[in-house]
């Protein structure tokens, strides 16, 4: 990686520092941070355990959305899949917690290790494809993933059709709170950890890499960025992260089946990283609230009308902010300068 | 050889519906370059169109025409409400349009028309043909349909000058406006075409699989399989990526053992793959080259 050429990539942060927002903003932006997470802290006291569950779900997507965000939104690849890739981060924990007796935070590092390697050969062909055809590739991991899940010779492991019972996991005693509170607690720890560790990718030089390669890939090629490597790496990276929330739904839910990780998971989460907004961290976070509470307000409207409202809803929010969420404020802002300035003149 | 024969020919049977349907999904590709995964639930509800046509006592071929004209106007109705308005908007936004679309429409079929599996009536007859049990009357009815469309599509866009409009809009949005072509309303065209395309293909597949709001999702995964298989540029490849998978799928599902049955679609999916690990295009596509 030392080689002189890498050494001659333009993407410092001199170089960003012209079009960088003013100092004050990582100020406030630190001060929304904390504020966030002390919001976060006090769900499970106010709440239900239901909600705190949902809660946590929430979480464990905008987990998922994360590790798509890598892939498409900051290095500029198309995955259909990502629903295989949680999939397997959910076997990996089931299989590890109920036939191994392996202890659930041990699991973890053990899923992203898998996903991360299935994702970076994964990473390999999709080199030589590119967009909708890249799209099949993943979808076609998708498609298969809950067929290999049933298929019979792994049933020993996987259980089959009837998938694996999975024990939640007990909050340790001295804290005195419910499981569910732990769980939500221990989750919020994880994807905390994981979102300042995505976001210091983001921020550093393969980060740049990568969304040089998003940018044009033969302009950074040409500036010495190895393009395969970083979307091989890119696509493990994404992988570890969506299969580390899988491992974590798993542990939420308490159960894995075949059939939970269907093709519509991964367009769910397809629809909550766009929603969100691509290429935004916070961004993941709206799109998992979209992805679990959309479709239970939609069934609340009518039940026998629940995918068109939803589809409705999807409509509206592309018509409103084609950006995503994590685009809207700046929307918003830039119409309301338009107008004052509209004002002025008259 | 017996055996062999048998899979292919019920491979082409199968294959004949994806090809309707890659055909309708290159259609749609060549006019907007786009997928559009709201296809088949498109063409589902063009289906229920139909059966409700039929059901009210109108006669087959009626029934098809009015539906086949009903499909284009609704088609290019969609574009001009729906997708006009996020024509700027990035690829990913208009792809969740498409995911909305899906929803609503399946939704919409299932409640108007309820979720229970109706019969849906074919004009070729059932018998096998030429008294074998290779092949029966609706099946090559059905291949023959997919051709003659294939050729009268092959015959508009190469030989009307609107075709050739159609095919520079998609082509060069840009240049295709300054010669005085009407992009927005050859892009409107492409998705009724489609629409009607895919209404046709639905009409035929609901007699073999039955007519429900879910009949076209696994069709139209081997649609689009097929499609990006023979190349999204090339309206014949895709009919014959449409045949090749319903091949595959059925010698993968006789002759590989031990996985055989449980797995033919991965496997199908599988060899696809594999194919575009050679051909990145689609075996018929033409790769994109762009100026840098």
């Amino acid at each position: 990686m030392t080689t002189p050429q890498q050494d001659t990539v333009p993407f410092t942060p001199a170089a960003e520092a012209p079009t960088a927002p003013p100092a004050t903003r990582p100020a406030i932006r630190h001060w929304m941070m904390a504020g966030a997470l002390l919001v976060a802290v006090v769900p499970p006291f106010l709440f239900q355990g239901f909600v705190v569950f949902q809660l946590t779900q929430v979480m464990i997507y905008g987990l998922a959305i994360l590790g798509l965000n890598l892939l498409t939104g900051f290095n500029g690849q198309f995955s259909v899949g990502h629903g295989a890739f949680y999939g397997l981060g959910a076997y990996v924990t089931a299989i590890l917690m109920q036939r191994y007796g392996i202890a659930y935070y041990w699991t973890l590092p053990a899923a992203g290790g898998i996903c991360f390697t299935v994702g970076c050969l994964f990473g390999l062909p999709a080199l030589r494809l590119q967009g909708l055809y890249l799209a099949l590739a993943t979808f076609a991991a998708a498609v298969a993933l809950p067929q290999l899940l049933k298929f019979h010779a792994f049933e020993g492991w996987t259980g089959g059709v009837q998938g694996i019972v999975v024990e939640q996991p007990n909050a340790p005693t001295f804290l005195h709170i419910d499981d569910d509170q732990w769980l939500y607690y221990f989750t919020m720890a994880v994807v905390l950890i994981m979102f300042v560790g995505a976001a210091n990718l983001v921020k550093s030089r393969s980060g740049r890499a990568m969304m040089a390669i998003r940018d044009h890939q033969i302009a950074a090629t040409s500036m010495g960025i190895n393009a395969p490597l970083y979307k091989t790496l890119t696509f493990g990276v994404s992988a570890l992260y969506t299969g580390v929330a899988g491992a974590l739904g798993a542990l939420a839910v308490q159960f894995v089946a075949p059939d939970s990780f269907s093709l519509f998971l991964s367009i769910s989460f397809l629809v909550g990283l766009i929603l969100g907004g691509i290429g935004s961290l916070p961004g993941c976070l709206f799109g998992g609230l979209f992805v679990l509470y959309v479709p239970n307000i939609a069934a609340e409207v009518s039940r026998g009308l629940a995918g068109a409202i939803y589809g409705v809803i999807m409509l509206l929010v592309i018509f409103v902010m084609p950006s995503g969420a994590a685009g809207f404020p700046r929307l918003v802002m830039a119409r309301l300068s338009r107008l004052r300035n509209r004002n002025d003149q008259l | 050889m017996e055996l062999l024969l048998q899979q292919v020919m019920a491979g082409l049977a199968n294959g004949a519906i994806y090809a309707g349907m890659a055909l309708a999904v290159v259609m749609i590709f060549l006019a907007i370059d786009h997928l559009n995964f709201a296809q088949g639930e498109m063409a589902t509800f063009s289906a229920y169109f139909a059966w409700q046509l039929i059901a009210w006592g109108t006669p087959y071929w009626l029934a098809f025409v009015a539906v086949v004209i009903l499909s284009f106007i609704g088609g290019v109705a969609i574009e001009r409400v729906l997708f006009k308005p996020l024509h700027n908007a990035s690829i990913l936004s208009q792809l969740v349009a498409f995911i909305a679309l899906f929803s609503i429409l399946n939704s919409a079929s299932g409640y108007i028309w309820d979720y229970t599996i109706k019969t849906f009536p074919t004009p070729f007859g059932t018998k096998p043909l030429f008294g074998s049990v290779l092949i029966d009357a609706h099946e090559a009815g059905m291949i023959g349909v997919i051709v003659v469309l294939l050729g009268f599509l092959y015959l508009f866009f190469r030989g009307t000058r609107l075709g050739l409009a159609m095919r520079a809009a998609a082509h060069n949005p840009e240049s295709a406006r300054l010669v005085g072509i009407r992009v927005g309303w050859m892009t409107a065209l492409g998705w009724g075409i489609a629409a009607a395309i895919g209404g046709v293909a639905a009409m035929l597949i609901a007699p073999v699989v039955f007519l429900d709001p879910n009949m076209m999702f696994g069709v139209l995964l081997y649609g689009f399989a097929g499609a990006v298989l023979g190349g999204l540029t090339s309206p014949g490849g895709a009919v014959l990526g449409g045949f090749a998978v319903g091949i595959i799928e059925n010698l993968a599902g006789t002759y590989i053992p031990f996985v055989g049955r449980d797995l033919k679609l991965t496997i199908a999916l599988l060899v696809i793959v594999a194919v575009l690990m050679v051909r990145p295009a689609g075996v018929f596509g033409r790769s994109a080259v762009s100026r840098v």
